[in-house]
């Protein structure tokens, strides 16, 4: 039978299940295949908290969602064009999301009368016509991988748990991807037992085959690669990026890495990630709480490490304390927060921007922290050994505020080759620096470099240099223990003069202004730059200009910062928080910036926030209409 | 007390790393030029002027020596010692020091604390250092009382104690530290009296040969807000009816006249007060393995401090987490090379252009 093949630029297709049927594992595998073709590409899973939250129900949904093409993309998708619904849950919980002619895949197994009660469905929707804007392929997912899968002699529920691979089989077939690497995947995955990897291989094969040869899929789909500039190229997710990126740090600074940390969602992986390559001499130390994992990473550095902590927000509220001190001390320290949804446990798995005020001002006493936020999932390499070169060029403690959209998405990274990553090789103290006035030799553990302001770091072992710091205020230069007022207006000015310094060593803010012309500047900072980045090219599709500039130094800010926001007629602050960067650009510059904030535990979607754009940029030509008689579209100003 | 090195070549287990000076060290070599700020009189002097005048013993390089401390009156130990030093932040210099210790083999790091920064604020980084057997070594002043805010009752202070946050009387059942470090399974735990110099030196000394975290209950008279806190212990009158010495292969006979010895009980197993001449006595035994029999030796003693055994309750030998981490990043460096372009690339890459 010759089937029909058309040409595609994008696809988005989101995989859908329960909890258990395995959808991230699905997800991750198509991402591979796809990444080997060489589109781009740019994923979102999405899962419950809960390790196995109620089958069948709504709560339990997981999802997977990608977004791939033949041009470069800067975000997962905004609407399904594919849904693969495992259950009539998965069903339920994303038709909503689906663009109107999407195709919607279903597994008819689980569609029986009390699976689509616990759910809420009075009637079967497979059959009541409420599909119709799509196009539905009700097929028997589970029955077709049971008798796919019959030789290896599994029991019909254990075989049953291969329809993943029988879907991404099916789906394999429909956009042509290769499928040498899931087979081989899968035999790795379950070297130890051979007849699981069989049957998944099995009900994957079956799964491409029955795209083949049934009637019911008549089209498949090519969707060409990339143009991408030269270079190696791998899939990565935000939370190995990061891990590489701390890890190549420390190897470019010649220290070991030491992480003190402990398990929380959804840094975790970073821990286990590094706890892989003690090879590299990283040393990682599962702390009894958050405040031991960052007080063992603070000691490491006293003793010359890379020390590193990471958590999420309710862990960085558990070291403040210890980031007074490591300001004190000032020590290099990297303190990685992946946010989440907050307050309190909030929402673990979901991904937010809350906590840019809690590394700003989360500290007793003036405790400036330089912040630096990465911008993709990529990008976490990048902006993790930013994040170190600024903790061992000043020796201070810096924030790197990744989110769960970055920890758990992933994208195409042009893998960089070793010696050209930045160079971070540090002196440590070896000679005294003083002479007392008897003319004796001594060290003065604060006596500053001019330029950086940073303070000697002498590490234990240094003859000649044993000093005592401590959390107790410290004469400039000498170290000792000083309560005197004017030394303490001196020391608090100078530890925030040496944060603020960190701009000097920043490049000039790039501002995205192809035109010159725009007079409506969009600012944003971490994992917004896809969705607003995505969003600025529809608005410039749509013949309107508009500039974009996003921001990886938020501690401080890049010199130029104010001068590029006077520019605009109107600045938009895109935020999944309720304004905390649109908070201290208005403080700092006095500029009138508009907060546009969304805090639904997901990432902004390009279209809504195009139209967000448009209004602005129609109330900046109104204005000069002298007609202000725009709507506000619930946009909120703080 | 001499104040010059007795330098002998010890070998310490725990101090294998540690690299040794060939320099004549003294007592004098570990004093800063800091003013001494403890109260006059105060239990902190002496330990102080006792672990200057011991660490030449050591022969260690004085700048491989850290002492890392929280907050409380104790805890201004580290300006006072000339080696590296870290006065850190309330109850978390366990924490810091693992971190430092389990990264810096070739250090000799000691944290100095109170019952107040170890046993309350800072108890959990407590129990999990002398679970985990870090090579640190922990000196716990206990005064019993909140000394650095003034006169609070502190979690060692006995049940009925009148201070200025309890004028009725406290409410709390103290911690016995000894039971707490037992019982989490701490390697070496010991106990001392700041006053009686030649046996805290003799303490420190066994701490520091000891392979792994060492706690140190010192007992600290804090003579402005707790003063005679350890009377019964220091009063010639009182001090042998109730102190109960531990040396390890010894007898555990006390008293005045020797006539007092901790027992066995020949039905339950219990350790109780009994005659000395009893064919029961029980002969101390520092390195059962079974952390039992130091527990129920810390459990003779009172509240009010009558039996209290003094030395070291227990010395045994377990891998020390920071050799072991060591010993697994140097079986990974051997598995394999650390390339870090070939684990940035991994195994899945595709060529563009
Ligand atoms: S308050 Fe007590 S413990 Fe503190 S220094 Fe004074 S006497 Fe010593």
């Amino acid at each position: 039978m010759s089937k029909q093949v058309r040409q595609l630029e994008r696809v988005v297709i989101r995989f859908a299940g329960d909890s258990g049927d395995g959808m991230q594992l699905t997800g991750d595998r198509f991402t591979s295949e796809t990444a080997a073709l060489g589109n781009d590409l740019s994923t979102l899973p999405n899962f419950p908290a809960e390790i196995r939250a109620p089958q069948g129900t709504l709560p339990g949904v997981s999802s997977f969602q990608l977004h791939f093409a033949d041009h470069d993309i800067m975000t997962p998708g905004d609407r399904p064009d594919v849904l693969v619904a495992m259950n009539p849950a998965a069903l339920k919980a994303n038709l909503g999301d689906l663009r109107a002619g999407a195709t919607v895949i279903v597994d008819t197994a689980d569609f029986t009368a009390r699976n689509l009660g616990k759910v809420g469905y009075a009637a079967n929707p497979l059959t009541d016509g409420s599909l119709e804007a799509f196009q539905v392929h009700d097929v028997d997912l589970t029955g077709m991988t049971v008798e796919a899968v019959k030789e290896f002699g599994l029991g019909r529920k254990e075989a049953g748990r291969a329809k993943n691979m029988f879907a991404l089989g099916l789906l394999s077939w429909m956009y042509h991807r290769p499928t040498e690497g899931t087979v081989r995947f899968l035999e790795r995955k379950f070297a130890t037992k051979p007849n699981i990897a069989g049957a998944n291989v099995a009900a994957f094969r079956a799964g491409w085959n029955f795209g083949e040869t049934t009637e019911a899929f008549s089209v498949s789909y090519e969707i060409k690669p990339a143009v991408m500039p030269a270079g190696t190229y791998r899939n990565i997710s935000g939370n190995l990026a990061l891990s590489y990126g701390l890890l190549a740090a420390a190897q470019r600074s010649g220290l070991p890495l030491f992480l003190g940390a402990y398990p929380i969602t959804p840094a975790s992986d970073i821990l286990h990630e590094l706890s892989k390559h003690k090879r590299f001499g990283v040393r990682t130390f599962q702390a009894e709480d958050e405040i031991a994992g960052i007080g063992a990473a603070l000691g490491a550095s006293f003793g010359g490490a890379l020390g590193v902590t990471t958590t999420s927000g309710p862990g960085v509220a558990l070291k403040s304390e210890t980031l007074g001190l490591a300001v004190s001390l000032e020590l290099p320290l990297v303190i990685v927060d992946v946010q989440r949804g907050g307050p309190s446990t909030g929402l673990p798995t979901k991904t937010e921007q809350s906590d840019l005020l809690l590394a700003m001002f989360g500290r007793n006493g003036e405790a400036p922290i330089p912040i630096v936020a990465p911008r993709s999932p990529a990008d976490c390499f990048d902006a993790a050994i930013e994040a170190a070169r600024i903790a061992l060029t000043y020796r201070t403690p810096v924030f790197l505020l990744s989110d769960g959209y970055l920890a758990n998405g992933s994208e195409p990274w042009r893998v960089p080759a070793p010696g050209d990553l930045p160079d971070l090789r540090v002196d440590f103290a070896t000679e005294t620096n003083h002479t007392d006035d008897d003319g004796n030799d001594e060290f003065w553990p604060y006596l500053r470099d001019p330029e950086t302001l940073a303070r000697p770091w002498a590490v234990p072992g240094t003859p000649g240099l044993e000093h005592r710091v401590g959390g107790i205020e410290k004469a400039d230069g000498s170290g000792n223990i000083s309560y005197d007022p004017a030394n303490h207006d001196l020391m608090v000015r100078t530890r925030q003069a040496k944060v603020d310094g960190v701009a000097r060593s920043l490049p000039p803010l790039e501002v995205d202004d192809p035109t010159g012309d725009a007079r409506v500047l969009v600012l944003g900072w971490g994992s917004t730059y896809g969705p607003i980045g995505a969003a600025v090219r529809r608005v410039r599709k749509a013949g309107r200009t508009i500039a974009q500039a996003h921001l990886r130094h938020l501690n401080p800010f890049p010199a130029d910062l104010g001068d590029v926001l006077r520019r605009y007629d109107k600045v938009v602050v895109p935020e999944m928080n309720l304004g905390q960067l649109a908070l201290l650009v208005r403080a700092k510059y006095l500029v009138d910036a508009f907060g546009y904030n969304q805090v639904r535990g997901l990432p902004f979607r390009a279209e809504e926030l195009a139209d967000v754009l448009e209004h602005f940029i129609s109330e900046v030509s109104a204005t000069d209409d002298g007609n202000d008689a725009v709507d506000t579209l619930g946009v909120d100003s703080p | 007390m001499t104040d010059t090195a007795h330098r002998v070549n010890i070998g310490l287990p725990s101090l294998r790393d540690v690299p040794k000076t060939d320099v004549p060290q003294r007592a004098a070599d570990f004093k800063t030029d800091q003013e001494v700020r403890w109260c006059p009189g105060c239990g902190d002097y002496a330990i102080l002027a006792a672990v200057q005048g011991f660490l030449p013993e050591l022969g260690l390089k004085r700048e491989n020596i850290v002492f890392v401390s929280g907050i409380g009156c104790s805890s201004r130990f580290p300006y006072y010692m000339n080696t590296y030093g870290m006065h850190s932040i309330h109850g978390r210099a366990p924490a810091i020091a693992t971190g430092l210790a389990a990264s810096r083999p070739d250090l000799s790091v000691w944290v100095v604390t109170g019952d107040g920064d170890a046993l309350s604020i800072g108890g959990n980084h407590l129990i999990h250092a002398l679970r985990r057997n870090v090579n640190l070594k922990i000196l716990l002043f206990n005064n019993r009382i909140y000394g650095l805010t003034k006169g609070q009752y502190s979690p060692t202070s006995e049940v009925g104690k009148v201070t200025k946050s309890t004028p009725m009387g406290s409410l709390d059942f103290p911690f016995n530290p000894v039971s707490l470090a037992l019982g989490a399974e701490a390697s070496f735990v010991a106990r001392t009296l700041d006053s009686d110099r030649k046996h805290l030196t003799s303490v420190l000394r066994a701490a520091a040969e000891h392979e792994g975290t060492a706690l140190v209950e010192i007992y600290q008279n804090c003579n402005i807000f707790n003063d005679g806190a350890f009377e019964l212990l220091k009063n010639r009158d009182t001090a042998d009816d109730w102190t109960i010495r531990m040396t390890h292969g010894q007898p555990l006979t006390f008293g005045s006249e020797g006539e007092k010895a901790v027992v066995r009980d020949t039905v339950t197993g219990a350790l109780t007060i009994g005659e000395a001449g009893a064919d029961n006595v029980v002969v101390h035994d520092a390195h059962a393995e079974d952390p039992a029999y130091a527990f129920a030796l810390s459990r003779l003693s009172t509240q009010d401090l009558r039996y209290t055994p003094m030395g070291v309750f227990r010395s045994a030998t377990r891998p020390t987490y920071d050799a072991q981490m060591k010993a697994q990043l140097e079986t990974a460096a051997a598995a394999d090379t650390a390339d870090l372009g070939g684990l940035l690339r991994g195994n899945d890459t595709w060529s563009v252009g």
